[in-house]
Order: C-alpha cells, then sequence, then structure tokens
C-alpha cells in the first residue's frame, strides 16, 4: 500500500516542480512575437513558391512586418492578398494589374517541324542543347515539362508537344519563366487579349521552313492596327499592351494563324 | 613486365570485341567528298571568324577563319575550289555556328607552305607558333587547342609528355590504324613536342587489344631519344585523360587540377601525327582518319577532309544496310548524337558509328535497387547513384557537394547499371546547369 503513496507523492512531486520550472521559463525567457507576421502569413498563398525572392511564405510575412518587403509582394496572392495585408499593415496597397503566364508558341506535333526524334533525358535543358532542340525552330517551346516540374499551382499541362498554361490557376509567380531553357514563357496582363505566340527572330524563309505558325514579320497586322499598337522588331511582331485595344483585327489578317484572341 | 592499368572501369561490348572487329584489319581508305561545310567552331574556345566571302577561289591548306584570342585556332580549307556559301549552320550545340561551304574542284591544288624540315634539328621556338598556325587542336574529342595545352604557365613541372594510342571506345580503330599505317608521324609529332617544352620524357602508351600496333610502335620509336612505349591492359575508359596518367605513371590528378598540375601533358596519336605533319610539310590540320561502322555496308577507316558531310562518308561505306535509328560521333559510351545525316564532320570527329533502330531505342529506366556496381565502376571514384537522385530532384547543390562537375561524363555507370538508369544524362543535365549558374553568377558580378 505504501509503495503506491510513495510513487504517487514522487512522481505528484516532480511533475509540479518541472511544471514550477517550465511555466517561470515561459515568462522569463518570453520572445515578443509580432502578431501581424501570423497573419500577413494567413493571407499569402503559402505555396512556397519563392517569387518574392524570400525563402518561403514565412520569411515573406516576417520580411514584409519587417518592412522590408513591399505589402503587394506575393504574386499569388494577388491583388486581393495584397489589400488584406495592406489592412494588417496599415497601409494602402498599391495594387497593380493581375499578370498571367503565356507560351509564345503554337509549334504543336504537326504544326512545327521536328529536326529530329528525342530519346534522350526528359528535360527541355537537356534536349535544347542537342543539335538546337528535337524541333526545327530553334524558338520553339520544346514540350518536355520543365515549366510543369516547376510550377507549384499545376496550372501547366503538356498537350500535343507543347504547354499550356490555365490563367485561371496561374498565380503569376514566374517560376515557369526561370525554368524554360528558350524563353518562350513571357508574363503579361491578364487584360491583354490579343498575343502574337511567336517570337521566332529568323528569316521569313527559314522561319516558315521550320513552322508553319511563325512569325515572319510581314508587317500586315501593324498597317491594320488603327491604334499603332503592334511593332515588329527582330523579325517578330509584338503588341504593346497599353495601347491594343483588343478588336482583333491583327489577327484577322495574320497570315500565318500566329496572332490569337482570346 | 606487368601490365599497367587504373582503378575499377568497365568493358564495355567485351564479347564483341568492342565492336571493333568489322574494321580492325583495313587498311585506310582515303575519300574526299564534292563539298565540305567547314564550321568555324570545331575548338573549346574562341570560334574562328570567316575571312572568306562567296564566290572566293580557294587553295587547299589557305586559311579560311582566323583566330580570335589565344584559346582559338585557325580554320583552313581542306579542299580546293570555290567558297559557295558562308552562312550560319545548326550544329550539335545550343547555337548555329558559322560554316563555309566549298565546293570541291578535286585539283588539290596546295597553298604555298612553309615546311620547317627535320623534327631534330627544327628550332624548338618555332615548333608551338608552327601547331597554331597548323590550326591542330586535340583530336581525341574533346578539341583543346594543342598549342595552349604545350604553353606552361610560369613555374609549372612538366617531366612526361603521354601518346594516349589507348583507344578505350567501343568501334573505334582510327588510331588503331594510323599507329600501323604511320607510326614514324606519331614519333615524330611527340619528339617535335617535347622538344618544344623540354620535356625529356615521352611515353606511348597502348592497350593490349592492339599487340600488332605496340609491335609497330616498338619499331618506329627505335633509336628515337626518350621514346617509350607502354603495354595497358584493356578496360574502359582507360583514355581518359586522368585514368591515363594514372594508369601510366601511377599519379592521380586532382579533382578541378589539370594534368600539368601533376607534371604530365596528354597528346592523342592523330593529334601527334598532326603535328609531325606542321612542322615536317608544313601542313596545316585539313584531313583526319574517321572509322565509319556500324549499319553501313563496307565498315572502314577513312581518311576524310575536314568538313566532310556523313552523309557522304556514309556514301563512301556503301550506305546503310538498315534503316538506321541513331547516328553518333565518337564510339558507343561518349559519342554525341547527330540529328541529321547533313551534318559536317569535325576535326574531332574520330568515328561516325550508325545503330539500327533496335539499337538506337533508349531503354527505359527502373528503380535502383542499391547495388552499387555504378560505384564499382566509376573510374573517378564518385557515388553515381546518390548523384542521380540529386540531379532529378534539380538539387544541383547537392549534386556539386558529391562532386559531379569532377564526373567526365564517361558512361561507366551507366553501363555497369542493372536497372539501365539514366546516370550519365542526368549528370550532364546538373553540369550544365551548374555551369549555367555559375556563369549567371560571375555575369552578375
Amino acid at each position: 500500500m505504501m509503495t503506491i503513496v510513495y510513487a504517487v507523492v514522487l512522481l505528484g512531486g516532480l511533475g509540479l516542480i518541472f511544471g514550477a520550472v517550465l511555466s517561470f521559463a515561459s515568462k522569463k525567457f518570453h520572445v515578443e512575437v509580432d502578431e501581424r507576421v501570423e497573419q500577413v502569413r494567413a493571407c499569402v498563398a503559402g505555396a512556397n513558391c519563392g517569387a518574392c525572392g524570400y525563402p518561403g511564405c514565412d520569411g515573406f510575412a516576417q520580411a514584409v512586418v519587417d518592412g522590408k518587403a513591399p505589402i503587394n509582394g506575393c504574386s499569388p496572392a494577388g491583388a486581393k492578398g495584397a489589400r488584406e495585408i495592406g489592412k494588417i499593415m496599415g497601409q494602402e496597397a498599391e495594387v497593380s494589374e493581375k499578370l498571367v503566364a503565356r507560351v509564345l508558341c503554337q509549334g504543336e506535333k504537326g504544326i512545327a517541324k521536328d529536326r529530329y526524334l528525342y530519346d534522350g533525358y526528359k528535360s527541355c535543358a537537356s534536349a535544347a542543347g542537342l543539335a538546337g532542340g528535337p524541333k526545327d525552330c530553334r524558338f520553339a517551346c520544346i514540350g518536355l515539362g520543365d515549366c510543369q516540374d516547376k510550377c507549384a499551382f499545376d496550372a501547366i499541362t503538356m498537350k500535343n508537344g507543347i504547354a499550356v498554361i490555365d490563367p485561371d490557376k496561374c498565380t503569376s509567380c514566374g517560376a515557369c519563366v526561370k525554368a524554360c531553357p528558350r524563353s518562350v514563357i513571357k508574363l503579361m496582363p491578364l487584360s491583354q487579349k490579343v498575343i502574337v505566340r511567336c517570337r521566332n527572330s529568323d528569316v521569313a524563309r527559314v522561319a516558315k521552313a521550320s513552322c508553319m505558325d511563325a512569325c515572319i514579320g510581314c508587317g500586315r497586322c501593324k498597317k491594320t492596327c488603327q491604334h499603332d499598337a503592334i511593332v515588329v522588331e527582330n523579325g517578330y511582331a509584338r503588341i504593346l499592351p497599353e495601347k491594343c485595344t483588343g478588336c482583333g483585327e491583327c489577327a484577322a489578317v495574320c497570315p500565318c494563324n500566329c496572332i490569337t484572341v482570346e | 613486365m606487368m601490365k599497367k592499368t587504373f582503378k575499377r572501369g568497365v568493358h564495355p561490348l567485351h564479347s564483341q570485341h568492342g565492336g571493333k572487329a568489322p574494321t580492325r584489319n583495313l587498311e585506310t581508305r582515303e575519300y574526299v567528298s564534292d563539298t565540305v561545310i567547314i564550321s568555324m567552331a570545331m575548338n573549346i574556345g574562341a570560334p574562328a571568324t570567316p575571312c572568306v566571302k562567296k564566290g572566293d577561289q580557294v587553295l587547299m591548306g589557305q586559311v579560311i577563319g582566323n583566330a580570335n584570342g589565344f584559346v582559338s585556332v585557325p580554320v583552313h580549307a581542306s579542299v580546293s575550289g570555290e567558297v559557295i556559301a558562308v552562312d550560319k549552320i545548326p550544329y550539335l550545340g545550343n547555337e548555329p555556328v558559322m560554316a563555309v561551304t566549298i565546293k570541291n574542284d578535286f585539283a588539290d591544288t596546295w597553298c604555298e607552305l612553309k615546311p620547317l624540315g627535320n623534327v631534330e634539328q627544327v628550332d624548338p621556338s618555332l615548333i608551338i607558333p608552327a601547331i597554331r598556325d597548323a590550326g591542330i587542336t586535340g583530336m581525341g574529342g574533346a578539341s583543346f587547342p594543342t598549342h595552349v595545352k604545350l604553353t606552361f604557365k610560369e613555374g609549372a613541372k612538366c617531366d612526361t609528355i603521354l601518346v594516349n594510342g589507348a583507344e578505350c571506345e567501343t568501334h573505334l580503330t582510327a588510331d588503331h590504324r594510323l599507329m600501323l599505317e604511320n607510326g614514324r608521324r606519331i614519333v615524330d609529332g611527340l619528339r617535335a613536342a617535347m622538344r618544344a617544352t623540354g620535356v625529356e620524357k615521352g611515353i606511348i602508351a597502348i592497350e593490349d587489344n592492339k599487340p600488332d600496333a605496340i609491335q609497330a610502335m616498338k619499331k618506329a620509336a627505335e633509336g628515337r631519344q626518350g621514346v617509350y612505349i607502354q603495354a595497358l591492359r584493356t578496360k574502359y575508359p582507360q583514355g581518359g585523360e586522368k585514368q591515363l596518367i594514372e594508369a601510366v605513371t601511377g599519379r592521380q590528378v586532382p579533382a578541378g587540377k589539370l594534368p600539368l598540375d601533376c607534371g604530365v601533358v596528354v597528346l592523342n596519336t592523330g593529334t601527334c601525327a598532326a603535328i609531325a605533319d606542321a612542322i615536317i610539310d608544313g601542313k596545316p590540320l585539313i584531313s583526319r582518319i574517321t572509322t565509319v561502322t556500324g549499319c553501313v555496308r563496307t565498315p572502314s577507316n577513312l581518311k576524310l577532309r575536314i568538313g566532310t558531310i556523313v552523309e557522304d562518308a556514309i556514301g563512301a561505306c556503301g550506305g546503310f544496310s538498315q534503316e538506321p535509328g541513331k547516328i553518333f560521333f565518337g564510339g558507343a559510351m561518349t559519342g554525341i548524337c547527330i540529328p541529321n545525316i547533313y551534318v559536317p564532320m569535325a576535326k574531332s570527329t574520330n568515328g561516325i558509328v550508325v545503330l539500327n533502330e533496335k539499337e538506337g531505342k533508349s531503354k527505359e529506366e527502373s528503380p535502383c535497387i542499391r547495388c552499387g556496381r555504378c560505384v564499382a565502376a566509376c573510374p573517378i571514384g564518385l557515388n553515381p547513384y546518390l548523384i542521380k537522385v540529386a540531379a532529378d530532384k534539380s538539387d544541383f547543390e547537392a549534386a556539386d557537394k558529391l562532386h559531379v562537375n569532377d564526373c567526365m561524363l564517361c558512361g561507366s555507370c551507366a553501363y555497369a547499371c542493372p536497372s539501365r538508369r539514366w546516370l550519365t544524362p542526368s549528370f550532364k543535365f546538373a553540369k550544365d546547369k551548374l555551369a549555367a549558374q555559375a556563369k549567371a553568377k560571375g555575369g552578375a558580378k
């Protein structure tokens, strides 16, 4: 009987002593945590994509509270997130327009000519290094999915040999832009609906021989555009988003089907 | 005498004599094609700048591309005739390269040559400039300009020049034939290199699967000062620079260092013969022996002009004997696949190997079973299976810590792997990525 009493007293006593030490330590060595860090952390996208340039979402939240990072620095959280963070921080968020990643290539199988059948390591970067890539066009999307691997939001799929980005899922973190060895992916304003989907700067003869949908820099779109919103540089057309009204007349006259209207 | 070799390594295509049997006993034939496309970027370092234009008449051996800087060599016309194009062509690398296309008039008129005479009497200070002007680069595959290799930095000590006659790659017999047919030239070239650098000892290392070459070279080296022949036990990759040094001298080249740091310079047999041609006849490097084998009707060793198009070379061997699946420059272990048969060969193209569709198909990889055969095979002593995991996850920092940059992509690990893991391609991927990262960092500074 006494054995049980000793045990209860001893363990109970030890428990009380440790409890007292811990509660003292937690008060004495208390670290002041800015509650805003937690709140900001709750507002960001939470994908640890690294687009902001800080080590993960926690690093970004800390940097915002420290005043080192801009409150609209989390592009995946978008305008809504920036406004919420602005409320927490007591600042007005300067909300920039939502960007979205676009693939500037339409060189699907059958449209872009194959140079050879690639049978090697499944990476666009590796394929690009072998004789200028498996497609005849040296600007084309290779379609082995380096961008897909890097996308934290599952926004990229490979269809028919090129990458297709879902604008609803894209958060414009820019991971795919960095991953692409061909620089085929560009961040563009979501409002820009008319896009030249080619950036082949070879002369027209070479460009056309390598892909049916290659921009040959003929300039018909430029002549048709009534808003001066198109420039033809380095052998391909480019649309100036601030001037484009989205009328889509350029797409109708393009002989190579390389301008798309959403 | 006990035959020397290095640690680890493999025996690729051992049961088929390394694929060498069809071309081994055939004499080298000369073949000159109708048109040559001469790339300006055949060496490591800065590419040459073309100095001829469309419509020019050029003579054989005339300079058509000027060297840019120290680590660069001039390019010479390999045939006489008319320049029909100076244009950018897609080549084996990422970017298109400048190339000069010459239509052959089959007159083979040499431009004015400046021979320096006997290698034993020539002024040693003239040898290295002559090597540069002859456009000589390493002919074993890496295409490093030879004059740069032979120009020692101050304080560097070199006691041996090794001549690489190992030819450990599968399928290739070009160096073997050169040693049998033109052994004296190799010894002459070696002596020229020795005299230019003041090195006393030159060793020609040959694997023991070529006993006739060992005999021929022994005969050629008779009475030549400081030239020795060393037989090596056959193993792959004995022809790798660092492995050859380990096999012959027992010295190990430390990670990230050059062979010169342990007192050795390695030259290829083809390079030595080219040096001899440049000194004795004043002829620049315009042709080389290339093994054309695999699925061709008559596998042969051809003496080809630099810039010969693969289609012509295969035509000279009777065309394809089966539907081709993969064609590559070099042997089966380290060769580079070419995109089509309209690609010209370069100074370093020691072989053109054609595989049929079945042989050429890459095998699906299966999971690693941790057997460790790759570790046992790696001649450098790396952990290939670990590097592969890091490279596949794009964790290049971890791959760097596992010394992926010391990997020379010999393919021994991938050959030994029973799971057919794609080890070597992933290492190349990691190395390229690390090089790009280092370049970006250097640019940012």
